[in-house]
């Protein structure tokens, strides 16, 4: 097994959000030889049910897979000496961070360190202070009652200190993802928080990492025109760091997947919008002069970010009740399939303005014809062989929601003929807005328990 | 010619915004892409989705061009009433864009 050397680390990515498959983590931390191990499993509203989990129980609100992913890994990361750095905590690291601890006695892992990092809570500065958002009109007032949640993306310094006091798990709630593998590189190299050439590099290594399999080869794959080996064995990335930033992107030899220069490069503008300003809390990043060379088989090297000074205020999500979706689907298929959609798409329309169902926003769409590229653009497409009509709607109550459902199941006996495979879902949204808050007004603690035996 | 001929795509999403990158498999198209993929022929194409405005960033050293599209998910990815709510989808779709055809070389006209 390749050793690390002292002047380079290597971080294998272990998820890239909370569903992703928990196997390539396994084999990472078995077989990867790795120094640290992280779990990138907080999508953006993610936050805002795990904190109306925690409000029904009060254990709860991290999250639901954190035993599962842990007892998994564990035995091999503590073996290896392989920290873990993960923002599994959602909206109660603290929580995580006990019942990891309660895990980990019972597997007899006596000694082990976890840190866990609270302060991305904002909620209470949010509300006494009515914010504008700063991706759609509006502020804070606008949503009067309706709040549930305010999380500030937190950098990687309070990881950073986790690390330096020996913690070998660090539990997280809202971190920016970067900063999740950028903070063991901070902390190996001692890099200066303000050397922002050398932290926009490691966010360019963070951001390549932090969608797992995104870069080995998932995501991709295009029959004929882009293949890739064994997606169903598709293996987790890793990144060997070196201390200048520079790095080589890699993963587990015999796993499935690919990595090359144009799986790196899609990776690399995942998500990102201006790529000379890929604002993180701790540095603007630059993409701009990003090289990617092979280095080997399923192999790339990385060298030519930078970074510009942090941007001066950290954005945070505020999740919110937004009212609720109802949703209905229902199949036809053979000679005039499409006929028969858009004649099931009229009658359902139809109902819902006889019988008094409120929408604020109503969704038809025949899949596989229009569901994503809509209107006149599709309209020539050739006559499928099948169509399934879906019809979505936003309604103030769950009451009007169920009934848009209803509607589309009521075809089975009342609609065109042959419909089939009726199903239907009703829910509450909880929708996320953004807002900048000033960095004095957010403030990180680190917490740490040793497992007992 | 389609852009699926010449280029690959990924699409990611933030908030209402969704970007599409899209990448040159030959360096040598990458001037050709650029003159031709723009930023209002991926509106006009995307008519139907997009609400607001396409901004093109270019990216010379990686033949990329990346089209950041405001207004494109629903109003945004938690309260999309869309099948695909993150848009994933639209960074393959897009790739059935129109390119006018390669002229022959002059020799062969």
């Amino acid at each position: 097994m390749e050793v690390s050397h002292a002047g380079r680390i290597r971080i294998g990515a272990g998820a890239g959000f909370s569903g992703d498959r928990i196997e390539p983590a396994v084999e990472l931390a078995e077989r990867g030889a790795l120094d640290y191990l992280v779990f990138e499993c907080l999508a953006e509203r993610t936050i805002a049910l795990a904190q109306l989990e925690r409000l029904r129980d009060p254990d709860a609100g991290y999250d639901p897979r954190l035993e599962d992913r842990f007892r998994a890994v564990l035995p091999a990361c503590r073996a290896g000496g392989v920290k873990i750095i993960t923002n599994m905590g959602a909206a109660h690291p603290a929580g995580a961070a006990r019942a990891l601890v309660a895990l980990a006695r019972d597997l007899g892992f006596a000694g082990l360190k976890v840190a866990a990092v609270e302060g991305d809570d904002v909620l209470a500065q949010v509300l006494e202070r009515d914010l504008a958002f700063v991706d759609r009109p509006g502020r804070i007032s606008d949503l009067d009652g309706r709040i549930v949640s305010a999380n500030a993306y937190l950098g990687a310094g309070p990881i950073v200190e986790a690390l330096a006091v020996g913690a070998d798990v660090v539990i997280t709630g809202r971190v920016g993802d970067p900063a999740l593998f950028l903070a063991p590189m901070i902390h190996r190299f001692g890099w200066a928080m303000d050397d922002w050439t050398r932290l926009g590099r490691g966010t360019v290594i963070g951001h390549l990492l932090e969608c797992a399999g995104q870069v080995s080869g998932g995501y991709f794959a295009d029959p004929g025109w882009k293949d890739v080996a064994d997606l169903a064995r598709l293996g987790f990335p890793f990144a060997d760091v070196e201390a200048s930033g520079d790095a080589v992107i890699g993963k587990v030899e015999g796993s499935g997947g690919r990595i090359d220069v144009r799986t790196c490069k899609e990776q690399l503008l995942y998500e990102v919008h201006d790529p000379a300003a890929y604002l993180q809390p701790d540095v603007t990043a630059d993409f701009t002069g990003v090289c990617l060379a092979p280095a080997g088989p399923d192999q790339i090297a990385v060298s030519g970010g930078a970074g510009r000074p942090r941007p001066t205020a950290l954005k945070a999500t505020i999740g919110y009740r937004d009212g609720f979706i109802g949703e209905g689907q229902i199949s036809y298929a053979g000679p005039g399939a499409l006929a028969r959609a858009r004649l099931a798409l009229e009658v359902v329309a139809a109902r819902l303005k006889l019988t008094g169902v409120v929408t604020s926003e109503l969704r038809l769409d025949i899949i596989g014809v229009d569901a994503v590229r809509r209107g006149a653009a599709q309209i020539e497409a050739p006559e499928p062989a099948e169509a399934r009509i879906r019809v979505a709607g936003r309604c103030e109550t769950l009451k009007d929601a169920v009934r848009i459902g209803q509607e589309v199941e009521s075809l089975w006996l009342n609609g065109p003929a042959g419909g089939g495979g009726a199903t239907r879902t009703a829910r509450e949204v909880i929708a996320a807005a953004s807002v900048l808050i000033d960095r004095s007004l957010v403030r990180p603690c680190v917490s740490c328990q040793v497992v007992g035996s | 010619m389609k852009l699926r001929d010449l280029a690959h795509a990924r699409a990611g999403d933030k908030g209402d915004t969704s970007n599409i990158a899209v990448f040159a498999y030959e360096a040598g198209d990458f001037a050709f892409l650029t003159e031709h993929l723009t930023a209002d022929a991926v509106k006009r194409f995307f008519q139907d989705v997009v609400t607001g405005e396409v901004t093109r960033y270019e990216l010379p050293g990686l033949a990329a061009l990346n089209f950041v599209m405001s207004g494109a998910l629903g109003g945004g990815v938690t309260r999309s009433l869309a099948l695909d709510p993150h848009g994933k989808s639209l960074s393959t779709a897009l790739l059935d864009i129109d390119l006018p055809d390669p002229q022959p070389p002059p020799s062969q006209r």
